[in-house]
């Protein structure tokens, strides 16, 4: 137990470092940097031509289609990494059991590839 | 334990590790375009003292001393945690990553599971530069950073659950002394071949850099960035480049370890562990400076329908193996000759993109003939 917490203790100390790596240059640029700023200093950069109209601009529903897919599979891969490491103990049953797992995600994967989902268009 | 408290245990290691990874990152700016340069037939900076060796320290002043600027109509809060938020998640992997049989700042058990799960937190980041930016290639580029790099970093953690199996274990040092007198490149070349270039694609270099791709959408989601501020997206790539290396030298090519044992000493070790991440991160250089970059639908569809089916047979093939206790040449020709499918798949498929000349060329090409 107080093994785990010293661990975790790093992690803290290293996410409290980093904070300060990221601060620290920024207030080194609020000192050295010149500050003039004008108002085509605030534009939104397009290259040089003016931006015209609102900034943001719509973005394609396939984009959400992949994050979906990556949940699923990125959950999978939570369930693996346990069972990959303590698998050969358990014997051949464990090992059929996340194969039927798996083929069930892969039909998924097939379903979405048949229905043109991982296609792009 | 260099002190008694863990406190200030963690504080010391960790310190050792900013010197590290600033040092690293200054080095890596200068020995890519050194290397690059060299392969493009230019010498690369030469300008700032002795073969340009200074350069890099020359941006590093050059970015502090610039101008941060934000747009007006900028969301302020986003953009500016943005870089906290992809810098945070790259330095935090240093806590569990070993770099020698002694020298790591801590070893945790889940090590492998706890760097694969915090370096995925960096896509939140290059999403919140893209959307705060309030620019409309910025968003574009930030909503492809996040479709590339989710995309990528289910075949990335797959080809190291491969590993994880063959290990039993996800503690780094066991996994490099597990593989003794043979590295695991041997047993999972499909593995090794995927982790690569799934790298490739979460570190957004050539071939995979539409995300940040000049030519189409003018840096991406860090666009809007100046200054120090874009200087802290660049660091978090460059550690991020030296994270994945040192993970695959781990991993896949025996660490420390292979081939002089553990027995050799901190120095040797050292050595290994140097060669064999400067032969990765040289693996990644040389990848950038010669491949030309994907489109987006053959980004996207090379993920799933190639990396992904490859990983879970490389899973099966470990499976079987290990339940069936079957001999470990049957690992090699297997994952040795999936890898040679793989690989003539990506040949073929490179060849049939090969297409004729789209309709508008040739029109324009046959206009030029005079028409009487």
């Amino acid at each position: 137990m107080q093994e785990l917490l010293n661990n975790y203790v790093a992690v803290l100390v290293g996410g409290i470092i980093a904070f300060f790596l990221v601060f620290s240059a920024l207030i080194g640029n609020l000192i050295l940097s010149p500050r003039q700023s004008t108002r085509p200093k605030g534009l939104a950069y397009e290259c040089g031509m003016l931006p015209i109209g609102r900034n943001i601009t719509q973005v394609h529903v396939r984009y959400y289609l992949f994050a979906i897919l990556f949940l699923i599979f990125d959950v999978e891969a939570v369930f693996l990494f346990p069972w990959a490491v303590v698998f050969d103990d358990i014997g051949p049953v464990a090992f059929y059991e996340m194969m039927v797992f798996i083929v069930i995600l892969g039909f998924g994967l097939l379903y979405a590839w048949k229905k043109g989902v991982l296609r792009w268009r | 334990m260099i002190a008694d408290n863990p406190w200030l245990d963690a504080l010391i290691r960790l310190l050792a590790a900013v010197a590290l990874m600033t040092f690293s990152s200054l080095t890596l700016i200068y020995l890519e375009r050194k290397f690059i340069g060299r392969i493009q037939m230019r010498l690369g900076p030469m300008r700032v003292g002795p073969y340009g060796t200074l350069q890099s320290i020359a941006d590093a002043i050059k970015l502090v001393s610039k101008e941060d600027l934000r747009p007006h109509t900028a969301d302020r809060w986003v953009f500016e945690l943005a870089p906290y938020v992809v810098f945070i998640p790259s330095f935090l992997t240093f806590v569990s990553l070993p770099f020698t049989a002694d020298w790591f700042v801590r070893n945790f058990e889940l090590g492998l599971f706890y760097i694969l799960a915090v370096s995925g937190v960096s896509v939140v980041g290059v999403v919140m530069a893209g959307w705060g930016s309030d620019n409309r290639y910025a968003l574009l580029g930030g909503v492809r950073a996040a479709a590339q790099l989710i995309s990528y970093e289910v075949p990335l953690i797959l080809a190291m659950l491969g590993a994880v199996m063959i290990a039993e274990s996800m503690d780094l040092i066991d996994i490099v002394n597990g593989q003794g007198r043979v590295p695991y490149i041997v047993w999972q070349p499909l593995g090794f071949l995927i982790f690569f270039i799934a790298a490739l694609a979460e570190l957004y270099r050539n071939p995979f850099d539409i995300p940040v791709a000049e030519t189409e959408v003018v840096g991406g989601p860090f666009i809007e960035y100046s200054g120090i501020r874009w200087g802290m997206f660049f660091l978090a790539e460059y550690t991020t480049l030296l994270i994945l290396s040192v993970l695959a030298s781990l991993v896949f090519l025996g660490g420390w370890n292979w081939p002089l044992g553990n027995e050799a000493g901190i120095g040797l070790q050292l050595v290994w562990i140097v060669l064999k991440t400067s032969f990765m991160i040289m693996l990644f250089f040389w990848a950038r400076a010669t491949f030309p970059r994907l489109r987006i639908d053959q980004l996207m569809s090379f993920s799933w329908q190639v990396l992904l089916p490859l990983s879970f047979l490389q899973i099966v093939i470990n499976g079987l193996v290990k339940v069936y206790n079957w001999p470990d040449i049957v690992l090699l020709l297997s994952s040795g000759g999936a890898t040679a499918l793989a690989l003539y798949f990506i040949y073929a498929s490179v060849q049939r993109m090969q297409e004729p000349y789209p309709q508008r060329f040739t029109t324009v090409m046959t206009r030029k003939e005079p028409v009487g």
